[in-house]
């Protein structure tokens, strides 16, 4: 169980990578996020299901959910959509187009060829493990690269201040379109990792995933202040891993996993709320060291 | 002298809440010549910045034209008048990137209106020239290379939007009310500085400012606009002539 939540907070991470490239650089909410994970899932498994063997499925994948950013991009961007509104749209559309591609509400991989494969001489969850470090250290290399390009600093800028981007003659309108199809591509591939590894896709296997990937950044920033980019990734992983062990720790309680949500939602709300709950413990502690004296 | 860019009946007007329509600018015609440096004065409303933001495009005009060097450029975007046009804002914090260092910042400027292709963004081979940079402006800046703008004072802030802006000598200098957030002694000390930049470079500018002694002491031309017209509109001898007190009073009669 422990081994095994460690493995899915790797591949956590990757979707919690790709919110970040949005959420946090560019500074607004994308949840075309709920519709590309299932697409990546439901990409990767058809594929597999019809022939194509693991590595290209999951590479489609890939390319589906990055078609999915940019069609939010293109509505938020050209349409005047405003963004949260535009993810919704694409978020739904997807539905009807993980239907078409599934031709079911859900599509198993039992006896079928999956990326782990290549390493099954590893004991149980460590083919997850390896496959999730490797994954993680190709997202994590090629934005590191991405953001330290022009085009790269370019769309840091843009996230940052728009209005001075746009007078240094940065195209801002790209630079989101390129942000959202980088973002949904990288959490089509966590999906599409993620139904390898649980052996099958559904419809409605996106709903709520938006809180997982937002808990890993904000344990990470909660437990790391003032890093830098690289090392912000990084700590992703830490906070996707964390997050699932903390999920597993409610399980172990006792507690209904039919009523997981809940605790997903309350973890991430209580990490949330973490500067005013300090903020409200440590006016507490200073009057009562100044009732005192 | 040669035309740099000519306005030509250029109106703005927006409608507000009850849908009547309000006209910001109003039939403006203004020729900019090559290595005009004109002040810009104005009480609030009267069009200042919607000039700005005409010329700069950040706001597309309701009629008229817009003409650079002879070329029509009404309707290019923002990004791509940048290759021309560069702007300096009244509050430190719309110039510069803040969680970005002060070197990324300068990286930025530099690739004003250009490519920013997948390449590696060369940021050492620049650090020296940056420097170099900073330090001439003389509040140290040059200390902070690796100091996200957010933490830096308005002071350094705003001189370093001014360096960024100037960095790649564009063809038009925008400052609006570019020392209005600053104290006394930091606002006076980026006047100099942009003054002393703007006769190095040979820059052609337009600034706004309420400071009337500014608008006296700089520039070679002077313009005076109400309700979205321009009232006024002084060449370097006419301007020379001017004093104090003849501005109070045209501000009076307003």
């Amino acid at each position: 169980m422990f081994i095994s939540a460690i493995a899915q907070g790797f591949l956590w991470t990757i979707l919690g990578i790709g919110i970040f490239t949005t959420y946090r650089i560019l500074k607004f909410p994308d949840l075309t996020v709920e519709g590309s994970f299932p697409l990546g899932a439901a990409v990767a498994v058809t594929a597999i299901v019809s022939g194509i063997p693991p590595f290209p499925a999951t590479l489609l994948a890939i390319l589906a959910g990055m078609g999915a950013g940019l069609v939010t991009g293109l509505l938020y961007t050209k349409g005047k959509i405003p963004v949260i509104l535009s993810g919704i749209l694409v978020m739904s559309g997807l539905h009807s187009v993980i239907l078409f591609v599934m031709q079911r509400p859900n599509l198993s991989l039992l006896n079928y060829p999956k990326l782990y494969d290549v390493f099954t001489g590893l004991p149980n969850y460590f083919d997850v493990i390896v496959v999730g470090i490797i994954a993680l250290v190709i997202v994590i290399s090629v934005l590191l690269f991405f953001f330290y390009t022009s085009k790269g600093q370019a769309y840091i800028a843009t996230g940052d201040n728009e209005s001075m981007a746009r007078s240094l003659g940065i195209k801002t309108d790209n630079m989101k379109i390129l942000g959202l199809v980088f973002a949904n591509g990288i959490t089509a591939l966590s999906g599409a990792l993620i139904a390898q590894d649980n052996g099958y896709a559904d419809v409605n296997g996106g709903i709520g995933i938006i809180v997982i990937g937002l808990a890993s950044i904000i344990i990470a920033e909660v437990l790391f202040k003032e890093v830098t980019l690289g090392e912000r990734l990084i700590t992703i992983i830490i906070g996707s891993v964390l997050y699932q062990l903390l999920l597993l720790a409610v399980i172990q309680l006792g507690f209904d996993t039919t009523y997981i949500r809940i605790f997903s939602s309350t973890i991430l709300a209580l990490f949330l709320m973490t500067p005013q709950l300090r903020k409200g413990l440590n006016l507490s502690k200073i009057s009562k060291e100044e009732g005192q004296h | 002298m040669k035309e740099l860019l000519e306005l030509k009946d250029v109106t703005k007007t927006i409608q507000n809440e009850s849908d009547m329509n309000n006209t910001i600018l109003d039939h403006v015609d203004l020729t900019i010549e090559q290595g005009d440096f004109i002040t810009v004065l104005g009480g609030n409303g009267a069009g200042k910045s919607t000039l700005f933001n005409s010329i700069s495009g950040s706001l597309s005009v309701t009629s008229g034209q817009l003409a650079y060097k002879g070329k029509n450029v009404t309707h290019w975007s923002e990004e791509k008048r940048a290759r021309f046009v560069g702007r300096v804002f009244q509050d430190p914090k719309m110039g510069t990137a803040p969680r970005m260092t002060v070197e990324e910042n300068l990286l930025l400027a530099l690739k004003r209106g250009k490519k920013r292709p997948f390449l590696p963004r060369k940021l050492k081979e620049n650090r020296k020239d940056f420097e170099k940079l900073c330090a001439s402006v003389g509040n140290g800046l040059e200390d902070h290379l690796d100091t996200p703008t957010g933490h830096l004072s308005g002071g350094q802030r705003q001189s370093l939007s001014l360096l960024m802006t100037t960095l790649t000598k564009p063809d038009l200098l925008l400052l609006d009310e570019h020392t209005a957030a600053l104290d006394p002694k930091t606002s006076k000390r980026l006047m100099t500085l942009t003054n002393q930049m703007i006769q190095e470079k040979d820059l052609t500018c337009l600034m706004i400012t309420h400071r009337m002694e500014d608008a006296l002491t700089y520039g070679n031309r002077l313009i005076l606009m109400e309700n979205g017209k321009i009232k006024l509109d002084l060449n370097e001898e006419e301007k020379n002539k001017l004093t104090l007190e003849d501005l109070f009073i045209l501000f009076e009669n307003e």
